[in-house]
């Protein structure tokens, strides 16, 4: 795989204002993150981490509060919408419901067919309705399907129709933001096999947002881990997998469940503590409230994100050596 | 992945034979609403002859608008008079043809273009929100705060009696309610994800307005349009009986209705046939309007 850089955060704030005056409520703070070209990343961590907000912030959904986002050498994050625009359909969103995704007043023709009008790719309309069809064949719609709505679909079905209209603008990065976690299992592992086909013959690179670590294993070639709104660990999944380095990142690993009942009975690591609030972050590292491990150092400094081999932790202990 | 699992991925409850290919055209809904619901046809029927009657009423009327037979005051109904005349022998059926062109006009044109109005900004304070929104809805409470009533009357009054002043006083009392019901539906949809999608594509604003936006209201604006064109006949009723909307000798239904009350004991059919249009004419439209949200819906499309 190339390690060219695609896109790359730069101390990457996102801050939303409550009805308290004065009061902020950081739901990304200080993350710096590169997603290679061609790559999965794939980015876990609990609901309420941050995970789509960061996802939403990359590719200008959401305006940054502070920091940058660099792609081709340029800004996006200090772009206005307007000076925004010529990149925004190298950048696409696969949403996590695919029951609220699609218009239900539209035809399945009209919804893969909105992003090539929007741009004007087409021309006739005839040439259009070929280029949703070859779409839908990508995608593994039949092309009879052509004129119904939405709600005539499966879940899946629907899933891929969204996944058609994403890369209908031939993008180059795509946010996944948890595409497969409202569908059934047994649909889950078709959609997915369709991402990674649609990965290799479309040249695309994913932002992977997940809280199912069996769906990122599967998906993912590196991972990033994110709590309260910070990095914690950011490594290439084999390596995380085999040894985590960040606390967080061994107690997240830990709670996979196991399909083999003769393991079952192991001794479980259970976090404990309670999460603090994003209105009110610790001085320190955010998961020292939590970590078994914490000490004076870990409350009163906010670690940085420091290399150790190869991979990227924010931990003032990783868990080498004398804390496994 | 061959085709046929993706067959069987389909709810059987679609019949994927029946429209494969074929977009569904306008011709295609209207024959479904035949079908469906034939009162809704009916009523489009029973609509459409009210209109053609409107508009050839010289030549269907067997009498003058405003010509006197004093000799033949308030006839029983007969041959030569189907509904028999007025206090003035004014041949009442001859009236009602007249009186409909004003009542169907003031009926429809007002609520069309109160809906047009109405749309638009609640579409704009809805989605934009902030400041424009604060004024639009502020201008729209004003409007809602004052009885429809006395709000046309000060606008009668201040602008003097025409049909077009009648217009506009019905205009003005009606955009604000559509405005606020578009706004509402609006603020949830906004948030949506399938409007998420579409900024996400990079779809204009206006574009998701009225592309995403404003179909999704168009069930509550249906609605909304077959209470808005009863209440706006009535309204002329009501203004024409206060003084301030058709002038005597110029006929319509809600005037008609208020020349005929005195005699609703003796000759009670001078106040009861406009009665008995209006009747029906705010019934078909109801009728018409439940068929075409059904044909609107694509829940409801088999």
């Amino acid at each position: 795989m190339s390690r060219e850089i695609l896109l790359r955060a730069e101390h990457l704030y996102k801050t939303y204002k409550t009805g308290k005056k004065g009061r902020e409520v950081h739901a990304v703070s200080d993350v710096s993150l590169e997603i290679h070209k061609g790559e999965t990343l794939a980015l876990v961590g609990e609901s309420g981490c941050g995970k789509s907000t960061l996802g939403r912030t990359l590719i200008h959904m959401l305006p940054a509060t502070a920091g940058s986002v660099i792609y081709k050498d340029m800004d996006i994050a200090a772009m206005s919408d307007k000076q925004f625009k010529p990149y925004r359909s190298k950048m696409q969103m696969i949403f996590q419901d695919p029951y609220a995704s699609l218009d239900p007043r539209m035809t399945v023709r009209d919804i893969i067919a909105e992003p090539l009008e929007t741009y004007k790719l087409c021309g006739s309309r005839e040439k259009t309705t070929e280029a949703v069809l070859r779409l839908m064949e990508a995608v593994g719609i039949p092309g009879e399907f052509l004129n119904r709505y939405p709600h005539q679909f499966s879940g899946g079905q629907r899933q891929r129709i969204g996944i058609a209209r994403a890369i209908a603008l031939r993008p180059e990065l795509i946010i996944c933001d948890e595409p497969v976690s409202a569908l059934d299992v047994s649909v889950q592992s078709q959609v997915l096999n369709l991402l990674k086909d649609i990965q290799k013959d479309y040249d695309l690179t994913y932002l992977f947002i997940g809280h199912d670590l069996s769906v990122v294993n599967f998906m993912a070639d590196r991972v990033c881990v994110m709590f309260l709104g910070c990095i914690c660990e950011v490594a290439d999944k084999d390596e995380l997998y085999a040894k985590p380095l960040h606390p967080y990142s061994e107690f997240l690993l830990d709670a996979i469940p196991i399909a083999d009942p003769h393991r079952r009975n192991r001794k479980r690591k259970v976090i404990s503590g309670e999460i603090p609030s994003p209105m009110d972050l610790p001085k320190g590292c955010c998961f020292c409230t939590r970590c078994p491990y914490a000490t004076e150092e870990c409350r009163s400094i906010r670690p940085e994100l420091r290399d150790i081999g190869g991979r990227k932790v924010a931990c003032h202990h990783p868990l080498e050596g004398e804390n496994r | 992945m061959s085709s046929d699992i993706l067959k069987n991925d389909i709810r059987p409850d679609d019949e994927l034979s029946l429209q494969i290919g074929e977009r569904d055209g306008i011709r295609d809904k209207l024959k479904r609403m035949c079908r469906q619901n034939p009162l809704a046809a009916v009523s489009a029927i029973v609509i459409l002859i009210f209109i053609l009657m409107a508009i050839f009423a010289p030549i269907i009327a067997p009498y003058g608008e405003t010509e006197p037979d004093l000799l033949n005051r308030l006839q029983d109904p007969s041959l030569t008079h189907l509904l028999g005349t007025d206090e003035l022998g004014r041949d009442l059926f001859s009236r009602m043809l007249y009186g409909s062109r004003l009542s169907i006009t003031i009926g429809i044109l007002p609520s069309l273009i109160s809906l047009i109005i109405g749309v638009i900004a609640g579409l704009v304070a809805g989605y934009f929100g902030g400041w424009i929104d604060y004024v639009i809805m502020r201008i729209a409470d004003v409007m809602l705060s004052v009885p429809s009533l006395l709000l046309a009357m000060v606008v009668m009054y201040t602008l003097g009696t025409s049909t077009i002043n009648l217009f506009v006083a019905l205009t003005m009392t009606g955009w604000s309610s559509v405005a606020r019901v578009v706004r509402s539906h609006t603020l949830s949809i906004k948030e949506s994800e399938y409007v998420e999608a579409a900024r996400s594509i990079g779809v204009s604003k206006w574009k998701i307005m009225f592309r995403h936006i404003f179909p999704n209201c168009i069930p509550s604006l249906i609605v909304l349009f077959t209470l808005n064109v009863p209440s706006a006949i009535l309204s002329e009723s009501s203004l024409s009986f206060l003084g301030i909307g058709i002038k005597v000798p110029f006929a319509s239904w809600g005037l008609i209705v208020n020349q005929g009350r005195q005699f609703l004991f003796t000759q009670p059919w001078l106040c009861l046939a406009p009665c008995v249009a209006i009747m029906i004419i705010v019934l078909a439209f109801n009728f018409l309007g439940d068929g075409l949200r059904d044909v609107l819906d694509p829940y409801m499309q088999r």
